[in-house]
């Protein structure tokens, strides 16, 4: 196999570990095992996937509230993940975080965000104190397409700009502001012009080709780290599910769907590999495999201790 | 080595930043106009030239100013951020109350937010009503942020640089008024002391006055008059609202059976209701019932004469104590 195969293996693979992983967690949802609020990338998967292959160890990355395949793709293990949601003892932040604001700092994984656009001033701190630690560390935010309307997010790119700041912003418009168009929330559609607009390098990518989001979060990490500053990146894409687990959905026009379907990433790997003469019994076995490892991965989590209330007061104040 | 020296309140924050900066190589000192104009107060005057890039100017951007602090102080920086006024905290108490608060329980202690925000409120002639609040009630609401509010040129050194040290998020609310005052004679270079406890600028065993900031200065007018009388005020003044000094209260009601509370924020859901709450749940004896002074529920308007009527003042205040003591 070339290198170009196996790659694109490799890359299946990964995306299809966030898809199992959040099929699982849906499943459990729905089951009632899994409470609350969970909002699952289904069909966005691409873009974690491509972006967190680009990033040093030592990256400081901050996602939102639909940031399973994030945490997946920095490498955060699955187990810890479902505990999390699960509300076990072995969840990465033993149940404080749930599925919308965990975080994971040994893994680069410096948390999701529950707040639309909080992040992206939280990073901005991460390279701002990489100007004094000599880490070279640059810091990623990434969010949807309805964070362009928090003055959170502009604030932070201008913040960045003006102190010529690492930080890589990555717009992930799935064309849905929550549960609303977001091009009827703009007059220009063009979100990526804002950033041009505070003098930061900005660029509309196809989210669902990972070449293509690879290469533009390459290029902003070498801007970065050459001290060029801050870069926005607009990554098209499409979430095949509802805002959260339960969301009727009711604004999607017909035949939306299965328009995405047709181009969503994995998807579209697939039939590339299949083109390029991969068998199809390869390509099932990164499906397998993934489903397999989640299904492992959640049945140890249920079978871990629920978290213990006597400690529910603990960790409020150094 | 501890010298004394003269300094004004503007002064002593200006002498405990430069501390900060000299003895902890991790501390950042940010925020609107305090790098090269030193403060629209003046009190960071000079520090960007001693301390390089470490004190910088920001954009108008309350929000990303304490979101980046959140951030650089995950990645070990220890940010000071000046807001210059407490009513501009409300753009960005997103990053304050969301997200700051959050850092350590969340992530279970894996990250913390050592961050100190310097802030200053009151209420002043003739400053609109935006910039006129007294706002600390809010904050105290907030599980995870450390809250205090010196007075004195001494309490202004030492609290700063104590909630610096502090590994908490932690806000020092100062007075605008109190900045250009006369020169008090204020220790520095001693060790820097945990954060917590109360001061007590008068003792008596007659009546429990617990108040903070600026106010406290009427508190002693008033107490001053009493004493002239022969009535003992106790005056714990709670320089530290989060944590709070509980036992400090509980000790001085415990001896005289009658409290009063004065601030001047707004009288309803003010810290001063809390304080009240905590003495009657703990079961203390009273005398008569508590009573509290603050600022009459309003809005503040600009007009000298109309903001006097609202606000507490030394003679109210006086009446107030005069009444709990002769019941």
């Amino acid at each position: 196999m070339n290198d170009i195969i196996t790659r694109g293996l490799d890359d299946l693979s990964a995306m299809w570990r966030i898809r199992a992983l959040e099929e699982k967690i849906r499943e459990l949802r729905l089951a009632d095992q899994v409470v609350g609020s969970v909002h699952l990338a289904i069909g966005q998967e691409s873009v974690a996937v491509g972006a967190c292959s680009e990033l040093r160890a030592h990256d400081a990355l901050y996602a939102t509230y639909r940031g399973h395949g994030w945490a997946v793709a920095r490498g955060v293990p699955p187990r810890e993940i479902f505990g999390e949601v699960l509300g076990r003892v072995s969840g990465v932040n033993g149940g404080r975080g749930g599925s919308a604001h965990f975080s994971a700092p040994q893994h680069g994984f410096h948390g999701e965000n529950s707040i639309v656009g909080a992040g992206a001033p939280i990073a901005v701190g991460a390279a701002l104190a990489a100007r004094y630690d000599g880490s070279g560390r640059i810091a990623m935010t990434v969010f949807g397409d309805g964070a362009m309307n928090q003055g959170a997010v502009t604030e932070a790119m201008n913040f960045a700009a003006a102190f010529g700041l690492g930080v890589i912003f990555i717009c992930e418009n799935n064309r849905y502001s929550e549960l609303t168009p977001i091009n009827d929330m703009v007059a220009n559609p063009d979100l990526s012009q804002r950033a041009t607009a505070l003098g930061i390098p900005a660029v509309r990518v196809d989210g669902n080709d990972l070449a293509q989001v690879r290469t533009a979060v390459r290029l902003s990490v070498e801007s970065a780290v050459a001290g060029r500053g801050p870069s926005f990146i607009e990554a098209h894409t499409q979430r095949l599910v509802g805002h959260y687990i339960g969301d009727a959905e009711q604004y999607r026009p017909a035949g939306e769907l299965d328009a995405d379907r047709e181009v969503e990433p994995i998807a579209a790997l697939t039939r590339t590999l299949l083109a390029s003469g991969v068998g199809q019994e390869t390509l099932d076995r990164c499906e397998r495999r993934a489903r397999e490892e989640m299904d492992r991965a959640a049945a140890a989590a249920l079978a871990d201790p629920l978290v213990d209330p006597a400690t529910a007061k603990e960790h409020l104040y150094a | 080595m501890p010298e004394i020296v003269k300094l004004n309140v503007g002064g002593a924050v200006n002498a405990a930043l430069a501390r900060a900066l000299e003895e902890m190589p991790e501390t950042l000192l940010y925020g609107e106009d305090v790098g090269k104009p030193g403060g629209v107060f003046g009190v960071s005057r000079g520090l960007q030239k001693r301390f390089g890039d470490r004190v910088f100017d920001t954009p108008i951007s309350e929000t990303a100013m304490l979101g980046a602090a959140v951030g650089a102080a995950s990645f070990g920086r220890r940010p000071i951020v000046e807001i210059m006024w407490i009513d501009f905290s409300l753009v960005a108490f997103d990053q304050i109350v969301n997200q700051a608060a959050n850092v350590r329980y969340v992530s279970e202690g894996r990250t913390a937010a050592p961050l100190t925000i310097r802030t200053q409120q009151g209420t002043a002639p003739a400053a609109c009503a935006q910039h006129s609040q007294n706002l600390e009630a809010l904050l105290l609401h907030v599980p995870g942020i450390r809250v205090c509010m010196p007075r004195t040129a001494q309490d202004s050194y030492d609290l700063l640089l104590s909630a610096i040290a502090c590994d908490d998020p932690t806000v020092v609310i100062e007075n605008r008024t109190l900045y250009a005052g006369t020169k008090q004679e204020v220790t520095v270079g001693q060790p820097i002391a945990p954060i917590g406890g109360h001061r007590r600028p008068r003792s008596g065993d007659d009546v429990t006055v617990v108040t903070w900031g600026a106010i406290t200065q009427k508190v002693l007018d008033a107490a001053d008059r009493l004493e002239a009388d022969g009535v003992g005020v106790d005056v714990i003044e709670a320089v530290w609202l989060n944590p709070f000094d509980d036992e400090a209260v509980l000790e001085s009601v415990g001896r005289t059976g009658r409290l009063v509370v004065v601030h001047e924020a707004a009288r309803t859901g003010g810290f001063g209701a809390e304080v009240v709450s905590r003495v009657v749940e703990s079961g203390a004896q009273l005398a008569v019932p508590p009573r509290r002074v603050a600022l009459k529920d309003s809005r503040i308007p600009s007009a000298p004469q109309l903001a006097a009527a609202l606000l507490p003042q030394t003679d109210e205040i006086e009446t107030a104590l005069r009444e709990v003591v002769r019941s």
